[in-house]
């Protein structure tokens, strides 16, 4: 036990176990995407219309209520589902109605897609309706994009001022 | 099925353990010392851990620069911390994937073992989340991976309202805050992670919470020199505009994260609870068949203790005694946590063969394998030996020697109370007797080997009577699958006892009443050695 030759041994094993596991830490290294692309990331998280309008009660329902939970209108919690489009160099990419979240489905609604393309010029469009109406769209936006390699380029939706963001 | 891979993995680290034992021994052995090493590595981690924390600073931009500082400016100190920091972390990760494969590999995972096995299984999930909370806090391109990554995935179960992952892909969205709480995650984590690694041994008998002092300098010599050949250093500082698309991933706590951009985040998550169900019911995958635990005889029972301080699984327990028999105490088995490995026989001071009262009776026995039964088939046994060295083997089932034809079949080497030995010398039994085991490294009863060896040293209660010749007498320590070694111990010692004036044999030293009882007759395991497999 006590033999330096021994002991020496002993530590080059451990050491070179070890070595394996340092080298093992961040080697080999991973690559995500292909050489020579971008992501294009759309997300953001967005609130449709109510799936009603709000519903005035007539008196004899208002006076069914209990007193302190007397109130003039019934408005339905549930949202309409968002939907959305995508195109990239005129072809759509993404299209879906994405239905709101929470168990009483009156949450918002949220998109998190990730697109890998090839590095280029692009027009990009993205558009979503968020109102009753089945026919066009009530917010859209279009750029021409250079997607360089390795970027990331983010679509987000500003509820505040309605309208989409590139960045 | 579970079965043959088991007997695999056994033979795979049998490979692993014996170059092992021969450069180490089996005391230092470090396959051995897993659980122990599991430990040391984690307070390396925390030792270093609060030594870097005092150069740390939480903040998007100083976050990184800190670490950065720490590690170039004062890389002979703090840097050589940080990778100790890492590579103790990975090495914890090592530890306890080997620890859990030997564990299995060695069926130290049923009966009454599933307390232990089972308490594993938050202890990984805990492992993994102290490291990715850690890779986090250096916000470099990894830790930009790691975050985007472990997001999305927590994203993918409806719990968050808004996708976190989210605030990790624009500027303006991720604030300070953010790293405060992450610290406080990484601190409170592996804080819970140590109380998880506490209640995992807390049924077992004097764990190995450390390792030998000598492994452990080996071990931090070697973490050191590791440190400094190859310092742990960041990838980059995180440009939010661009996706960390190539990075040097940890192979060890990061191997599932490549799987979600191959397989898709439902396809981990469903892995992750698969593994988890299915590690969780092992024990019960078949369930072990179970001996009867063993019972205390309180006529013979003197509240000496001596049983309660053997068992290695808490078993037993002194309370005050209830016969009015004037002793303070008496012993009492738990038989839900009672493994029937006799190790309680062999050192209860009433377990004497030499006894010649017709019922032989001790004051902790086994319902299924008697100390009566016990001494029958020793002689019956020592009756069958014949030639110019006669050597009668006591032979626990988990070792080299379960299978050798004529040895007297134990479920653990120390259930053979130091008594037998002296009896079978003594009555001119054999010429020579053999107590043989697990490997050393690995007595499937934990403590077996080392009460065994300490009784016959005279170390340990009960004795080995100073009158035995200790030149008759020889342990052999071999594994399951090295029954050809344990063949050329006993030839090598027969050789030695062959030179011995040899002891004249005698007729047995038993009533012919006693040599009836059950299983006598030819010398085969017990039902309680013999099955313990649990397969049907």
């Amino acid at each position: 036990m006590t033999n330096p030759i021994r002991i020496a041994g002993q530590l080059v094993v451990i050491g070179g176990l070890f070595a394996g596991v340092a080298a093992l830490s961040n080697r080999p290294v991973y690559r995500q995407t292909p050489p020579g692309t971008g992501i294009i990331m759309l997300s953001f998280v967005h609130s449709a219309d109510r799936r009603a309008e709000c519903r005035r009660l007539a008196p004899e329902e208002i006076a069914r209520l209990a007193p302190n939970m007397r109130r003039t209108q019934d408005c339905p919690r549930e949202r309409r589902p968002l939907y959305v489009e995508l195109d990239v160099g005129g072809h759509t990419i993404y299209q879906a109605s994405l239905r709101p979240t929470g168990l009483a489905g009156d949450g918002p609604s949220r998109v998190y897609e990730r697109f890998v393309m090839p590095a280029g010029q692009y027009d990009v469009a993205v558009r979503m309706r968020d109102t009753p109406r089945s026919e066009g769209f009530d917010h859209e936006r279009r750029e021409h994009v250079a997607l360089a390699t390795d970027q990331m380029l983010v679509i987000d939706f500003r509820a505040e001022s309605g309208e989409f963001m590139f960045h | 099925m579970i079965g043959a891979i088991r007997s695999i993995l056994l033979r795979g680290f049998e490979l692993i353990e014996r170059p092992f034992d021969r450069l180490f021994g089996p005391a230092l052995n470090p396959v051995a010392q897993l659980g122990a090493l599991g430990f040391f590595f984690f307070w390396i981690v925390a030792v270093s851990g609060i030594y870097l924390f005092i150069f740390f600073d939480t903040g998007i931009e100083r976050a990184y620069e800190s670490v950065e500082h720490l590690t170039h400016a004062y890389w002979f100190h703090a840097g050589v911390m940080r990778s100790l920091h890492r590579y103790a972390s990975d090495l914890m990760v090592v530890m306890a994937v080997v620890h859990l494969l030997r564990e299995f590999a060695n069926d130290h995972y049923r009966g009454t073992r599933w307390f232990s096995w089972l308490t594993g299984v938050p202890i990984i999930w805990l492992l993994y989340t102290s490291g990715i909370t850690g890779y986090w806090l250096v916000w470099d391109k990894l830790a930009y991976y790691v975050a985007l990554t472990t997001s999305e995935l927590l994203d993918y179960l409806p719990i968050f309202g808004e996708p976190i992952a989210r605030n990790f892909i624009s500027t303006g969205t991720l604030t300070s805050r953010f790293f405060t709480l992450m610290v406080f995650m990484h601190v409170a984590v592996p804080l819970f992670l140590l109380f998880i690694m506490w209640v995992h041994i807390l049924r077992i008998s004097r764990p190995r919470m450390n390792p030998p002092r000598m492994l452990a300098a080996l071990t931090l010599i070697a973490l050191t020199g590791v440190s400094v050949w190859k310092p742990a250093l960041s990838q980059g500082h995180v440009d939010l505009a661009k996706a960390p698309v190539e990075i040097g991933l940890d192979w060890f706590y990061l191997p599932l994260y490549p799987l979600t951009a191959l397989s898709g985040k439902g396809a981990v998550w469903a892995f992750l609870a698969a593994f988890s169900v299915m590690i969780g019911l092992m024990p019960w995958l078949p369930p072990l068949r179970r001996a009867k635990p063993a019972a205390v005889d309180l006529a013979h029972c003197n509240g000496c203790a001596r049983c309660a301080d053997d068992c290695p699984y808490e078993a037993i327990r002194m309370v005050r005694r209830s016969d009015g028999l004037p002793f303070p105490a008496e012993a009492q088995v738990n038989p839900a946590l009672c493994v029937s490995c006799g190790i309680c026989v062999g050192a209860c001071p009433s377990s004497t063969p030499f006894r010649r009262s017709r019922e032989l009776k001790t004051g902790i026995d086994l319902p299924d394998y008697p100390l009566a039964e016990l001494r029958a088939r020793t002689v019956a046994a020592a009756q069958a030996l014949a030639g110019p060295a006669r050597i009668l083997v006591f032979a626990c089932e988990h070792g080299g020697a379960a299978a050798w034809p004529g040895g007297v079949p134990l479920p653990c080497a120390a259930m053979a109370p130091p008594s037998l030995i002296d009896y079978v010398l003594s009555k001119k039994l054999a010429d020579g007797v053999v107590v043989a085991g697990c490997a050393e490294r690995a007595c499937f009863n934990r403590l077996g080997i080392a009460w065994t060896q300490q009784r016959f040293a005279q170390q340990r209660d009960p004795y080995l009577r100073s009158r035995v010749p200790r030149d008759r007498v020889a342990c052999v320590w071999t594994s399951i699958l090295e029954f050809t070694r344990f063949k050329q111990e006993i030839d090598r010692f027969a050789v030695t006892i062959a030179a011995h004036a040899p002891i004249a044999g005698t007729s047995s030293p038993l009533p012919p009443a006693a040599l009836a009882e059950p299983g006598t007759a030819t010398p085969q395991k017990s039902g309680l050695v013999a099955d313990r497999s649990g397969q049907p």
